[in-house]
């Protein structure tokens, strides 16, 4: 209970600010196009969760994230894993690495749509490409900070080179390489959300470019609420199951 | 940076080394010269690295290349300059007073995760298809990594520094552009290099959404008329942009921050 009310206090700003929206977008000083009530947007929201066009659409946005993600995450994390182990590994991908870093991730939008098109396929190989960078630079920079008296007690232990990478590289990695994830899914969303705005005929960017288009502005407020909503929720989500993951650092 | 006792290697060693680091740059761009040669993809899929360039270089004769560009980095870089104003003196002042610590803590905690680029249609409505609107969305997404940073660094400042400082008779406002901003600049320059990619990165998308001058509106243009020479010039193009950005925003820290201790 008191978690509960010093919870209430903590967020009590954000209703401050829901409120001075009501009471703005009621007050006749705005158009209501332009600041539609909340107390409107919520009912265009239960309006479009009830004729099933929210979940179709949050649906196709997720798996596109998801499918997305998962990808770069594994080839990001093995690449950078192979650049912490191999020399050769490193010298021939660092400078690839360098060159695409600085890319605004933004700017490959239009090739993935021309190569594959307005459907999944070209949001996924787009959250792919732009989210992989992180994720490698965190494994790599999480493997390089193993500590080496830990790794040559292991070798010296009698571990072999697979097994000490595996037992002692790969732990001292991880909180490097979740925080690369992090970030790597921060920008999924980022990407997912312009992509789906841009060029598109499905997803929650799309509902939200369409309800726009058609001047239904209570529909489009309340989708993007929704997607600002979804993007804050998966960080917290995340942040909870990293701190679960790392419990063993304390 | 190289080591002042380490012989200079000779010219061959040095282009050995730089052909071996380069390897598979190199190695990437013959792939996509050889793979639109054999036709093994279609020039519409990848257009060959000479035509390429050649449109690079039309864009740059016409005069075009030269006018999107310009209009990318001021909307970028003035996007980057309000947030960085903004996200620093909130941050500051956000340090030194509970009132506004508690109104902005949940809007900051909560407003940082959220995908702000969402927005966009919302400030397209409100602002119209220029430059303030372009500019704006830039702001909202720039300024939570700098505003985070800003309150963080401040946070870290050693407290003897300051309670000496009031010792000494500074005043609130000596101590914070005297203790509190230098001592905190480490960090707040890593939120303006966290911050300045992604205020290029959303002066694209908002420019690909609304369309007119800009790199962005170039590239999205070339799109739909399948134009993908014009994408891939496109790219190169914002590339070049984003490598300078990286490139100088590392200099101003080196040179800034030439005191302190760097990893």
């Amino acid at each position: 209970m008191n978690t509960l009310s010093s919870a209430f206090l903590r967020y009590s700003p954000l209703l401050i600010l829901a409120l001075a929206w009501e009471v703005a977008a009621r007050s006749g000083l705005f158009s209501s196009s332009a600041l539609p009530p909340i107390s409107k947007i919520a009912a265009a929201w239960v309006d479009l969760a009830r004729n099933g066009d929210l979940a179709g659409n949050t649906l196709a946005s997720l798996w596109r994230t998801g499918a997305g993600l998962a990808l770069a995450i594994l080839i990001g994390a093995i690449l950078g894993f192979a650049m912490a182990f191999w020399r050769g590994a490193e010298t021939a991908l660092s400078p690839v690495v360098e060159l695409f870093y600085p890319l605004p991730k933004s700017a490959l939008i239009p090739v993935t749509a021309l190569w594959l098109g307005f459907g999944d396929g070209s949001k996924i190989l787009l959250i792919c490409m732009g989210c992989m960078l992180p994720v490698t630079m965190g494994a790599f920079n999480g493997a390089l900070s193993a500590d080496r008296t830990l790794l040559w007690s292991a070798r010296s232990l009698g571990a072999s080179r697979l097994r000490s990478m595996w037992d002692v590289v790969l732990p001292s990695a991880v909180p490097e390489l979740l925080n690369g994830i992090r970030t790597a899914l921060a920008l999924s969303f980022v990407l997912l959300v312009s992509s789906e705005l841009i060029v598109s005929r499905e997803g929650l960017g799309y509902l939200i470019g369409f309800l726009g288009a058609n001047g239904t502005y209570e529909g489009m407020f309340a989708v993007v609420l929704t997607v600002a909503f979804i993007g804050f929720l998966a960080d917290r989500i995340y942040e909870a199951f990293v701190r679960r993951t790392l419990a063993w650092r304390e | 940076m190289a080591g002042i006792s380490a012989p200079t290697p000779s010219f061959a060693a040095r282009a050995g080394q730089f052909a071996l680091r380069w390897s598979l740059v190199i190695a990437l761009f013959v792939a996509w010269e050889l793979l639109t040669r054999t036709r093994t993809f279609t020039p519409f899929m990848l257009p060959s690295p000479q035509s390429v360039s050649e449109r690079i270089m039309r864009d740059a004769s016409s005069g075009d290349l030269f006018i999107n560009m310009a209009l990318t980095i001021y909307r970028a870089l003035a996007g980057f300059i309000i947030a960085a104003m903004l996200g620093i003196s909130l941050g500051l002042v956000m340090t030194r007073n509970a009132g506004l610590r508690w109104f902005f803590d949940p809007v900051i905690s909560v407003g940082f995760p959220m995908p702000k680029i969402t927005f966009l249609p919302v400030i397209v409505l409100w602002l119209g298809f220029y430059d303030t609107a372009k500019i704006s969305m830039v702001v909202f997404d720039a300024i939570f990594p700098i505003l985070t940073a800003t309150i963080a660094g401040v946070r870290s400042v050693e407290k003897e520094l300051i309670w000496s400082a009031r010792n000494l008779g500074a005043r609130e406002r000596d101590v914070m552009w005297q203790i509190l901003l230098p001592a905190a600049s480490p960090q707040i320059l890593t939120g303006l290099q966290v911050a300045l990619p992604i205020a290029l990165i959303v002066a694209v998308v908002a420019e690909m959404m609304m369309g007119g001058y800009g790199m962005g509106g170039a590239m999205i243009e070339a799109s739909r008329k399948a134009d993908s020479r014009g994408v891939f010039a496109g790219i190169i193009e914002i590339s070049i942009i984003g490598w300078i950005f990286v490139k100088a925003m590392a200099m101003t820290r080196a040179r800034l921050l030439f005191w302190h201790a760097e990893r």
